[in-house]
Parts: C-alpha cells; structure tokens; sequence
C-alpha cells in the first residue's frame, strides 16, 4: 500500500505535466473544433457558435485542403524513402572497417540536425538562387539548364524535399548505426566464408537485421514529414502557386493568419486521424514483413 | 517541420517588446513594418530631441508576418503603444476592439487638419462612423505605359477610359504580333481585378454583408478585364512565369502594367539609362472617364491597451508633419497622404509622381470588412477558372457571391443578433 502511493507520488509529477502540457490542451483543441471561433469570437467570446462537425465537412470541401493533403503526400512520398536511403548509406559507409576519421565524418553528417532550421534555410535559399545560386552553378557545369527551383511550382517541392533530407538524414542515421552494430560480426563472417557477395549480404544480413530499427525509423520519419511545416514557412511561403503548401501550412494560415481557430483545430485531427491510419498501416505491413 | 518552435520564437519576441519600461522617462513601442520600419528608426531621434523625457523603442516587423505577429500580440494583451497598420487592416482590428477612436485626438490636434488630407485615403480610416487611424503614406496602383508603344500605334495620350484603353490595347496587338501582348495582369495578382470592382458604382460587399458580384458594373469590369485575356490583348501568365517584368517590359513584352509607387524607383534603376524617357505613368482608366484607383497604404494608430496614449500621439503628430513626410518620401519613395506636401517642389516636379498625384484624389477604400483579404484572394482564384474558359461571365459571378456569402456568414449572423439586440457588439472589456 504505501508502496503503491510511493510509486504515484514518483509518476504524479509527469502526470500533472502531460495533462496539463499534453492532455488538456487536446481536449480543449477538439471542443474548438467543434466550434467557429474566429476573430468575433476573440472580440467577444459571445460570438462562439457550436457549430457540431460543420468544420470537417467545411475542410473536405475545401479545394486547397486537398492540394495540401497532395503537396504533403508528395513530399512524404518523395522525402522519406530519399531521406532513408541517405542515412543508410551514411551508416553503412560509417560502419565500415575500412573507414577512417569516423568520429569527424559522424560529426559532420549529424551537423545539420542541430542547426537552426531557419538559419540553414536562408543559407540554402542562396544554394538554390536561380542566377547566383551554387547548385545551379554546378548543375551548369554538368550541361544543364538553371532550374527555378523555388520560383517554379514543378521544382518547389523537389527543393524542400533536398533541403529536409539534407537537414534529416544524420539523425535516422545514428539510430540506424546503432542498428548496424548490434547485428554479430559472425554472421557476416558466416556469410563471407559461404562465398556470399557484398551485396548478398546487405540483402540477407544486414537488412533483417536492421529490420525493426528501419520500421521505427520509417514511422519517425513519416511522422515528422507529414508535420511539414518551417521549411515552406521561410522558404516559399506556401507559393509558387500554393505548390508548397502543407496542410500544417495551411492549418497555420487559418489559424493565425486568419484566426480561424476552429477551423484550424479541425485540420489538426485530421491530420492526426491520417498520420494514426498510416502508422497503423505500416505496423501492419511490417508484421508481415518480419513474421 | 517545428511549428511550435517558430510560435515560441514569436511569443519570445512579444515578451521581451513588452517588458521593457523605464520608471523615468516614457517609453513608448512602436511596431513597423518592412522597409518603414528601417526608415523610422532615422526620424525618431529629433522626435525624442524635441521631446524630452520620451524614448522611442521601435519594433521592426516583415510585412508577410506582420498580421499574425499584432493578432497573436492582442490575443496576448502585449500590444505595443502605437503601430503602422496597413490600412485594409483598420476594419479588423477595429472589429477587435483593438483601436483607440481618433476623431476627438483629430479634432483638437491644428497639425493634423483633415482638410488637407486626400478623401479617400483618410475614409479608409472610418469605419462605422469612427476613424481609426491617421495616414502615413498612400500606397495606390495605376497604369505603368510604353510611350513609345502607344506612339507608333498611333495613339499620343494614356487612356482616359475604358473604351479608349481597349481601342489602343487593340491596336497595340495589331502592332506588335502575336508572340507581344498590350497588357499584362499577373493570374496570381487580384489587385488589378480589385481596382476595376472598386471603379464599378455598386460596392463589391453589401451592408448587410452579402457579395455584390452580381451588379452591372461588376459585371462590366469582369467583361472588360476578361476580354483582355480572352482576345489575346494580355497573357495568361503568373507572376512567377515571367522572370523579370523590367526585362519583358523593356523588351515589348507588354505595353501597360497596373501597378505601384514602388515600381517607379525600380523602373529607373533597372531599365537601361536610354530607354528611361519611354516609360511613362498615367492615372487609371474608368468606365466613363478617368476612374478610382484603391486607397490602400499604412496608417498610424493607436491601441487601446496603450497606458501612453498622449505621448505616442504626440509621435503620430510628429510623423504627420510635412517636413517630415518630405523626409520620409525622400528616403522610401512612399507617397504622403497630405495635400499640401505635394505642392512641394520634390513631388509637384517629379514627372512619374504625376499621375499618382492626379489619382490621390481619386481612391476608394476597399470593403470594409474584415474578411475581405479573403473575399479578394478568392476574387483571384476564380477569376483564373474564368480566364482559362471553365466559367462563363455569369459563372463566375454566381461562384464569387457564392464564394464572399460563404465567408461572410458569420458576419451576417453577427449583424442579424446586433439588430436584435439593438447595441453595438464590438465591444471587447
């Protein structure tokens, strides 16, 4: 017994803060969801109007919440498997006997993960520059055509997509190199011995054996890039012609743009109801993959 | 990816604006924005010379987040004393309860005389019988030409309406072939668009807060800025199609641009030296004759949480003077609201600032209503479903009432209960 109150007063105290830093506010965002509060509202409270589940049928009818959800899926869809790769390649070339200086290189690659997001992206800004920029500089020297990439809606999202894996990947990457070294020296041996190339065994026992790290990894990764949001903030703008708006962009624009925070609120569980569906879904696919 | 990094840094920087005062002298907070807010912080040092005992800590804002920044700072009660508001922005924060009424400041204040302020501009600052803000500076578009264009088509004046201004763009096109156009109104820009809604005699928003779209002369102005498009006059092109707008306009590209102030110290600094003399600007066309162009630009006003209403009045008095705004034209290029600085030499011979000083006394405020930003970017969004033939002219009119009642709903219902209950609601304790 007094045990048992001894084990509550140790979690009591990250209890009060996650219901009141965590808890209460999610619950206070879903009552708003419910309801139109808009800067009337903030005027005079009196102005609040429940308005039931008009916020989500609104947002499906919304033109631009569906090219969000678009921008967004692409940028999932381009970004987390580019960002994956990177940092497995990064791991493997990192875990490798043969290679030297590995405390520098981790360094390195981890480095832009403890930038400031803002200031990096001013920096890439310059790299992405249509006349002066580095990367169309060396694009050029290679033979190919400047490429507008923040000011054509067909590159925009291809820039964000380099600047966030770039910004990412040294983070997967440590968690994937811990991964790496837990899998016996043996079994490489092993494999070596048996004649197996150095492909066959990054197929067959590097890759299982990374498996339950990579699927954390994945869900991490999803997670995050579907929360899209400071890199078109101070990059574009949501612009060229809303090619980067995000649906955290464009909640952010109803919310504080336009003070629609009932709105706003809305697409916030939204957007918690897809990322949950795809965890789901990827919880899923990995049973099957591991089993 | 960090929104909440980016909302903390923003709240961050509110608290650290707002905690800030001295027991001794008055401090007082200003927030301006973009380049205005560079160029006030060279005035305010003879401001504080003259008055002694007032420190002036200004706050300089982006213009893209500004709006967010001064809705988050009164949802936070940390509102500076004083602040430049775009003027479009009044209604909003006046329907917030966040301004101080001016009109008894004004009335007992000889160095602002009402008077000698254009009209438009200063009734962009009334709303609902109550002025809200002083003008800084006018920030108005109008028609940017090819003299030497319109010459060899045949034409030696601007349009001074709309027939005239569709006869010259069709002659024009004739000239120049297909490849040129005679117009170019940027697909993403609604300002264009606005301005000829604005020139039509019905307002674009009801009183009762419904869309007007549907008004012969909306009507008008659609078919008018539709035609351009549609016969071929202007390109349906976006802004970020068209890499460097001096560059296409220097080459012939196009022949008329709408647009403002800014772009004249831009046109003499990128347009090669000798080509200076074939540009020109003319006051905007109407539909009978010279038309209203919008009163848009920044006012100054106060805000009610201000314990320090006197002395950043006293600031608003200071910027208002016409040495001043001489001062302040000279180092941003910004057009002063006040008639009488534009008797001065610097502007009554500056041969671009003409036709801004013609059109000064003819602006019209947009909708007063707080929801028209969003009224306008849907004006664009449309409108561009019109240019590329999904809507027809009655389509299009249809989905933009369609479209402004849906976003003035809650408005609607907020007058419906203020008539019930017979007392202005607007009041925030």
């Amino acid at each position: 017994m007094n045990q048992e109150r001894a084990a509550w007063g140790f979690v009591a105290p990250a209890l009060v803060a996650l219901g009141l830093f965590f808890f209460l506010p999610v619950a206070a965002a879903l009552v708003l969801s419910f309801t139109d509060f808009d800067i009337y509202a903030v005027a005079d409270i009196g102005n609040l109007r429940f308005v039931g589940l008009d916020n989500y049928l609104h947002l499906l009818e919304t033109p631009l919440f569906w090219k969000a959800l678009g921008n967004t899926a692409w940028f999932v869809l381009l970004g987390v498997p580019l960002s994956i790769m990177m940092s497995l390649a990064a791991a493997l070339l990192l875990d490798n006997k043969l290679a030297r200086f590995k405390g520098f290189f981790r360094t390195v690659y981890f480095a832009p993960v403890v930038t400031t997001l803002v200031a990096v992206a001013v920096i890439w800004r310059y790299l992405l520059h249509t006349k002066y920029g580095l990367i169309n500089w060396a694009l050029g020297a290679i033979g190919i055509a400047p490429i507008d990439w923040l000011g054509d809606p067909h590159w925009s999202m291809p820039a964000i997509v380099l600047f966030a894996v770039w910004k990412n990947f040294g983070y997967n990457m440590i968690i994937i190199l811990a991964g790496l070294q837990t899998i016996p020296e043996e079994l490489h041996e092993a494999a070596r011995i048996d004649g197996a190339s150095a492909f066959q065994r990054l197929r067959h026992v590097t890759l299982p054996g990374l498996a339950p790290v990579l699927l954390v990894v994945s869900i991490l990764t999803m997670a995050g890039y579907f929360q899209l949001f400071a890199e078109p903030y101070v990059m574009t703008q949501g612009g060229p012609v809303e090619s980067t708006v995000s649906i955290l962009y464009f909640m952010y624009e109803q919310g504080f743009r336009w003070w629609n925070l009932g709105f706003a609120s809305a697409i916030a569980f939204v957007l918690f109801l897809i990322m949950f569906a795809l965890t789901l879904v990827q919880l899923k696919v990995s049973e099957r993959w591991t089993q | 990816m960090k929104l909440f990094g980016v909302l903390t840094a923003a709240l961050a920087a509110i608290l650290l604006g707002s905690c800030s005062n001295a027991p001794a002298t008055t401090v007082l907070n200003v927030w301006a924005m973009g380049r205005e807010g560079e160029v006030i912080g060279d005035l305010v040092p003879e401001f504080e010379r003259e008055n002694p005992g007032v420190t002036v800590r200004v706050q300089q804002l982006p213009f893209t987040a500004a709006h967010e920044k001064l809705l988050t700072a009164f949802v936070g009660n940390a509102m500076p004393d004083m602040a430049q508001l775009g003027n479009s922005w009044v209604p909003e924060f006046a329907t917030l309860g966040a301004l101080e009424p001016l009109d008894r400041r004004v009335t007992a204040t000889p160095a602002i005389p009402r008077a000698d302020y254009y009209p438009g501009i200063w009734d962009s600052n009334i709303v609902d019988g109550k002025l809200y803000g002083v003008p800084w500076y006018v920030d108005t578009r109008l028609l940017f030409y090819r003299r030497d264009i319109l010459k060899r088509a045949g034409f030696d004046h601007p349009p001074r309406d709309w027939a005239e201004w569709r006869r010259q763009m069709v002659a024009i096109k004739k000239l120049v072939g297909p490849d040129k156009y005679a117009a170019y109104f940027p697909l993403n820009e609604y300002e264009p668009l606005e301005i000829l809604g604005l020139q039509a005699s019905e307002p674009m928003v009801t009183d009762d807060a419904r869309g007007n779209f549907r008004s012969a002369g909306f009507r008008k102005s659609l078919d008018f800025y539709l035609g351009t498009m549609r016969d071929g006059l202007a390109p349906m092109a976006a802004t970020t199609q068209v890499a460097n707008v001096w560059d296409e306009f220097d080459r012939g590209w196009f022949t008329f641009y709408v647009t403002g102030p800014w772009q004249i110290g831009e046109f003499k600094r990128r347009l090669p030296p000798g080509h200076q003399s074939e540009w020109m600007t003319a006051p905007m066309p109407g539909p009978d004759g010279p038309g209203v162009s919008n009163a848009g630009g920044s006012s100054l006003v106060l805000f009610k949480s201000s314990t320090r209403k006197d002395a950043a009045w006293k600031l608003i008095e200071f910027l208002s003077r016409p040495d001043i705004q001489i001062r302040f034209h000279a180092l941003t290029g910004d057009l002063p609201p006040r008639i009488s600085v534009w008797k001065t030499p610097e502007l009554a011979n500056d041969p671009y600032a003409k036709a801004f000083g013609e059109q000064m006394t003819r602006l019209r405020p947009t909708p007063k209503v707080p929801e028209w930003e969003r009224i306008a970017t849907e004006l664009k969004l449309v409108f561009e479903k019109a240019a590329h033939g999904e809507l027809t002219t009655d389509q299009t009119v249809a989905e933009l009432n369609k479209r402004a009642d849906e976003i003035l709903a809650k408005r609607r219902w907020i007058l419906a209960r203020k008539k019930q209950v017979g007392a202005p609601a607007e009041v925030r304790s």
